[in-house]
C-alpha cells in the first residue's frame, strides 16, 4: 500500500517522538485540538498518545460529520424512510445514529423501512435508475470532501433526467464551525476551552485548499497545521504546531503538502458551488446554532431537493438530557467526564452520536483508549 | 472525518470513470472532480470518487523531513549526553 | 435413476409449495436431489432417524445455521459452509467429526438448478472431508419469507482419549497462535455484494480444520483452546476466550498476517481486518514452550502455511485484549458493536 504504509513506520515515529520531546517545553502544556474525527482515529488506533510527552495533550474536536448532525434532521430521515415509502439511501456511517427515542435508521429498517447503505452516491444513481416506480433518496452527510460527490450525482441526474431521485442535504462546513469552537462563549458551570492550535482538517483541505484557514489562524492568534490522517503525519503536525507555539507564531502551516495545495480542487469547488449554496444559519449538535456554516441546494435544482420534495412535519426532536456530547464536540469535557459513558452509553446502545461514530470522542475512548492503566499495566507485565 | 485513501490508477474508463488498483483490490472510482488524470498517477478515494492528485514528490518530501527530524533529535540527544559526562 | 423427466426439471425448474407437502413431489426431490448426491450406507437406509454404531469416549455434538448473501462467493457456497461451519465446531473442541445431518429451508421460486448445485457442493465437501451426512430435513417457505435457501447442519464427534479443550482454559503465560491470515472470508464475500462491488483474486478460506487440529493435538495433547474465528473476526473470538477464562490477551499488530487485499479492501471500506469473518482459520492457546512445536506442525499442514504466534495470555482482571500496535503504541480491542459497517468518515 504505497503512500499508506510508509506513513504508519514505527521506526520513524520513535524519531519523531524524540524531536517532540526535545521541542516541547516541560514548564508548560499543550493543549492541541484535532479538528477532525480522522485524527482521532489515528491517534487512538495507533497508540500516538503513548508516544508524545504527558504535557502534550489533543483535545478532540467537532469534526465527525455524523456526530454534529443534529437529531432534527435524523429524525427527518427516519420519517422519510418510514412514512413516504421512498428508497432512503445513506452512508455506512449512518446507520446505528440514534435520534430522538433512541430511533435510529438501523431500527426503522427492522420496522420495514426501505433504507440501503451505499458506498458512493453513484451507488443511490444506480438505485434510482433500478427502480423507476420508487422514490430514491440520498441522505447526504459530510464536510467540504462529500459534498463534491453530492453536487455530480444531482449534475448528473439532470443531465439523465431522472425524476425519482432526490437528496436531503445536510452539508456542512469547517472553518465557520472552527471560529464558532473559538469564539465560543463557555456555558455556566463549564471552564473555557483551551486551544493552543488547531491540527487541521487534512481532506476537507484538498477540497477547499488550505487558504481557507487563513482568517482563522489569523483573526484568533491561533496556529493551525494541515495535518495528514496517518499517524507519522500527526506526530509531524504535533511537532510543527509546538515550534509555532514556542516561536508565537500563529500561522497556517501545511504538513499534508501530497494531496493539500493552498487553494485546492477548483473543479471540485466549482462543481459544488453549481449546485449548492449557503445555508443563512444550520443547526450543528454540540456547536447549536452557527451562522453561514452549511449548505442547501440551488433553487435551480429544486426538483432534487427532498425538503422540497417531500413534506416534513415538524417534530419535537430530542437528545438524552444527560448525554454530555455537546460539550464533548466543543472539546470542553471529556468523554470521561461523561455521566453516562461507559454505564448507560456503550457502543453497544449508545445514546449520543460521539458513541456511534467511530470517529467519535466518546467511541475511540471506549474503543480504544478506555482503561490505559490496564494497557500500560498488561505491557508491563509482557515486558 | 472524511476516510481518503491514495490508489493508483490502473485504466481509464468511459463517462468519467477510471479504475484504481490498491494492492489486488481494483475498484471503478469517478473521475468528474479531476481536471486530467492519467494511467499510473496516485489518486486520493472518497466515497467512490477520485478528489485529488497525490505528489509523488511531496510524499517523499515529507517523509525525508521525518527522517530529518528524527536525525536532528538524535544529534541533539548526543550533544546532550556528551555536555552531561563533561560536567560530570 | 433418475428419468429424463426430474433432470429436465431440475435444469429448468423451481421450487414450489409441493416440495414441502409431503407429496410425490418432495420425495422425488429427496430421492433425486438430496440423496442422489449424498449416496452414503447410513442415508441409504431411508430411517428419519440415522442409525449408527457408538464409538468408545465422550461425544461432542454441534450445530449451526448458515444464511449468506451471496449464496455462491469466490472460494465457496453456501453448501460448503454448512458443512465446514459444524466440522469447525465439533474440531474447535478437539473432536474427530464422525456424521452429519442437514436441514434445508427452501423459498418458493429458487431455482431447482442452484439447489443441486449447492447439494452437489455439499456432498463433495462432506466426501473430501471423510464425514458423512446422514440424515436430512426440507421446508418449503412462501416467497419472500426466506432468502433462496438457508442451511442448518448439525454434527457429532468423537474426543480422544486424555484431550480437555475449553475456552476457559487459557492461563497467563501461554501462547497464542493463528493458523494463518485473517479476513479472507468477510473480503471475498463483501467484494460480490451489491453496492460494495470491486474486483479481486481474494478467495474464502472456507475449510474444513478437522484434519490439521489432529495434527495439531497427536503432536500436543494438552492444547488448552481452540477457536474458529468466524462472525466477528479474531478480535472477538480472543475477547470471548478472554471473558471466559478470566485472562488478559496481549497481541503484537506486526505478528497478524494479514494478505495484502484484505489490507487493502479494508482501507477502502474503513473496516479493521480484525473483526473481518474468517471461515478456515483458528486460534490455538497453548503452553509457552509447546508453541515451537505446535507451529512447525501447523506450518506442514497446507491449512496453516502462515501459522504465527501473534501473542501471548498475561494476567488482567479486566479480561481485556491489547495490542501492541506496529507503530509503536498500544490499544484496546474491543468486542464489536453489531456488524461492521463499511464507513466514509
Amino acid at each position: 500500500m504505497k503512500y499508506i504504509r510508509e506513513f504508519r513506520d514505527g521506526n520513524l515515529a520513535q524519531k519523531l517522538a524524540k524531536a517532540i520531546r526535545q521541542e516541547a517545553d516541560p514548564d508548560r502544556r499543550y493543549h492541541l485540538m484535532e479538528f477532525c474525527g480522522g485524527h482521532t482515529h489515528a491517534i487512538f488506533r495507533y497508540g500516538v498518545q503513548d508516544l508524545v510527552p504527558e504535557n502534550v495533550e489533543y483535545v478532540h474536536g467537532p469534526g465527525c460529520p455524523v456526530c454534529v448532525l443534529p437529531v432534527r434532521r435524523l429524525d427527518d430521515a427516519v420519517e422519510l424512510a418510514l412514512t413516504q415509502n421512498v428508497i432512503l439511501t445513506t452512508y455506512g456511517d449512518m446507520m446505528r445514529v440514534p435520534g430522538t427515542k433512541q430511533k435510529s435508521l438501523i431500527r426503522a429498517k427492522a420496522e420495514g423501512a426501505d433504507i440501503r447503505m451505499v458506498y458512493s452516491t453513484q451507488d443511490a444513481l444506480k438505485i434510482a435508475r433500478e427502480n423507476p416506480d420508487r422514490q430514491v433518496v440520498f441522505f447526504a452527510i459530510g464536510f467540504e470532501t462529500t459534498t463534491p460527490p453530492t453536487a455530480v450525482a444531482i449534475l448528473q441526474a439532470r443531465a439523465e433526467g431522472l425524476r425519482n431521485f432526490s437528496v436531503f442535504c445536510n452539508h456542512v462546513l469547517t472553518p465557520p464551525a472552527i471560529a464558532h469552537i473559538v469564539n465560543a462563549p463557555s456555558e455556566p458551570g463549564e471552564d473555557p476551552v483551551r486551544i493552543d492550535g488547531f491540527l487541521g482538517p487534512s481532506h476537507v483541505s484538498s477540497v477547499i485548499g488550505w487558504a481557507s484557514y487563513e482568517p482563522a489562524a489569523r483573526d484568533f492568534r491561533k496556529p493551525v497545521v494541515i495535518a495528514g490522517f496517518e499517524p507519522l503525519d500527526v506526530m509531524q503536525s504535533t511537532l510543527m504546531l509546538i515550534r509555532q507555539i514556542n516561536e508565537g507564531r500563529h500561522v497556517v502551516e501545511n504538513q499534508y503538502t501530497r494531496v493539500v495545495t493552498k487553494e485546492g480542487n477548483r473543479k471540485a469547488q466549482a462543481l459544488a458551488a453549481e449546485v449548492l449554496e449557503l445555508r443563512k444559519v444550520f443547526e450543528w449538535r454540540g456547536l447549536g446554532y452557527v451562522p453561514d456554516s452549511a449548505l442547501r441546494i440551488r433553487e435551480a435544482f429544486a426538483e432534487f431537493d427532498a425538503e422540497k420534495r417531500f413534506a416534513l412535519s415538524p417534530k419535537e426532536s430530542r437528545e438524552v438530557k444527560s448525554c454530555e456530547c455537546p460539550a464533548i464536540l466543543r472539546g470542553v469535557k471529556k468523554p470521561t467526564e461523561c455521566k453516562l459513558f461507559g454505564t448507560v452509553c456503550t457502543p453497544d446502545n449508545p445514546m449520543g452520536a460521539c458513541m456511534v461514530s467511530s470517529e467519535g470522542a466518546c467511541a475511540a475512548y471506549w474503543t480504544y483508549g478506555r482503561k490505559r492503566e490496564a494497557v500500560l499495566a498488561a505491557k508491563g507485565a509482557a515486558a | 472525518m472524511c476516510l481518503a485513501i491514495p490508489a493508483r490508477v490502473v485504466s481509464i474508463d468511459d463517462d468519467a470513470m477510471a479504475t484504481v488498483a490498491l494492492e489486488g483490490i481494483r475498484k471503478p472510482v469517478s473521475t468528474a472532480l479531476l481536471d486530467e488524470v492519467a494511467v499510473g498517477d496516485y489518486v486520493l478515494v472518497h466515497v467512490g470518487y477520485a478528489l485529488h492528485k497525490l505528489s509523488e514528490e511531496e510524499a517523499e518530501r515529507t517523509l525525508r523531513l521525518m527522517a530529518e527530524a528524527g536525525v536532528l533529535a538524535e544529534e541533539l540527544e548526543e550533544m546532550a549526553g556528551e555536555g552531561a559526562e563533561a560536567g560530570a | 435413476m433418475t428419468s429424463m423427466d426430474t433432470q429436465t426439471r431440475f435444469r429448468t425448474g423451481a421450487v414450489d409449495m409441493t416440495h414441502g407437502g409431503g407429496g410425490r413431489a418432495m420425495t422425488e426431490l429427496i430421492k433425486d436431489l438430496f440423496h442422489r448426491h449424498l449416496k452414503n450406507p447410513i442415508l441409504d437406509q431411508g430411517h428419519d432417524a440415522a442409525v449408527f454404531d457408538a464409538p468408545p469416549g465422550r461425544l461432542v455434538m454441534s450445530t449451526d445455521a448458515h444464511v449468506i448473501s451471496p449464496l455462491f462467493f469466490p472460494g465457496g457456497d453456501i453448501g460448503a459452509l454448512s458443512v465446514h461451519g459444524t466440522l469447525n465446531d465439533i474440531a474447535m473442541a478437539g473432536a474427530k467429526p464422525l456424521s452429519l445431518t442437514a436441514s434445508f429451508i427452501l423459498e418458493e421460486g429458487f431455482p431447482l438448478a442452484d439447489l443441486e448445485r449447492i447439494v452437489m457442493s455439499m456432498a463433495r465437501t462432506a466426501r473430501e472431508a471423510g464425514v458423512p451426512v446422514v440424515s436430512g430435513d426440507t421446508k418449503v417457505v412462501e416467497k419472500g419469507k426466506g432468502d433462496g435457501v438457508f442451511i442448518t447442519t448439525a454434527g457429532v464427534g468423537v474426543l480422544p482419549e486424555g484431550v480437555t479443550i475449553s475456552p476457559a482454559a487459557a492461563k497467563p503465560g501461554q501462547a497464542v497462535l493463528l493458523s494463518g491470515t485473517i479476513g479472507d472470508h468477510g473480503v471475498a464475500i463483501l467484494s460480490k455484494r451489491e453496492n460494495l462491488e470491486f474486483e479481486t483474486e481474494l478467495r474464502s478460506d472456507s475449510a474444513a480444520l478437522h484434519g490439521l487440529v489432529a495434527d495439531m493435538i497427536a503432536a500436543v495433547p494438552g492444547i488448552a483452546v481452540l477457536r474458529d474465528p468466524t462472525r466477528g473476526g479474531l478480535a472477538t473470538a480472543l475477547n470471548e476466550i478472554a471473558h471466559a477464562s478470566g485472562a488478559g490477551v496481549l497481541l503484537q499488530e506486526e505478528a497478524i498476517p494479514v494478505a495484502p487485499d484484505v489490507e487493502g479492501a479494508c482501507e477502502l471500506l474503513g473496516l479493521d481486518p480484525l473483526y473481518v469473518a474468517n471461515e478456515g482459520k483458528l486460534v490455538c492457546i497453548c503452553e509457552a514452550a509447546d508453541a515451537g512445536r505446535l507451529l512447525e506442525v501447523m506450518r506442514s499442514h497446507p491449512l496453516g502455511r502462515q501459522a504465527a504466534r501473534i501473542g501471548e495470555i498475561v494476567e488482567d482482571p479486566d479480561h481485556m485484549v491489547i495490542m501492541q500496535t506496529a507503530f509503536g503504541g498500544a490499544r484496546v480491542v474491543d468486542w464489536l458493536s453489531g456488524e461492521q459497517l463499511p464507513r466514509i468518515c
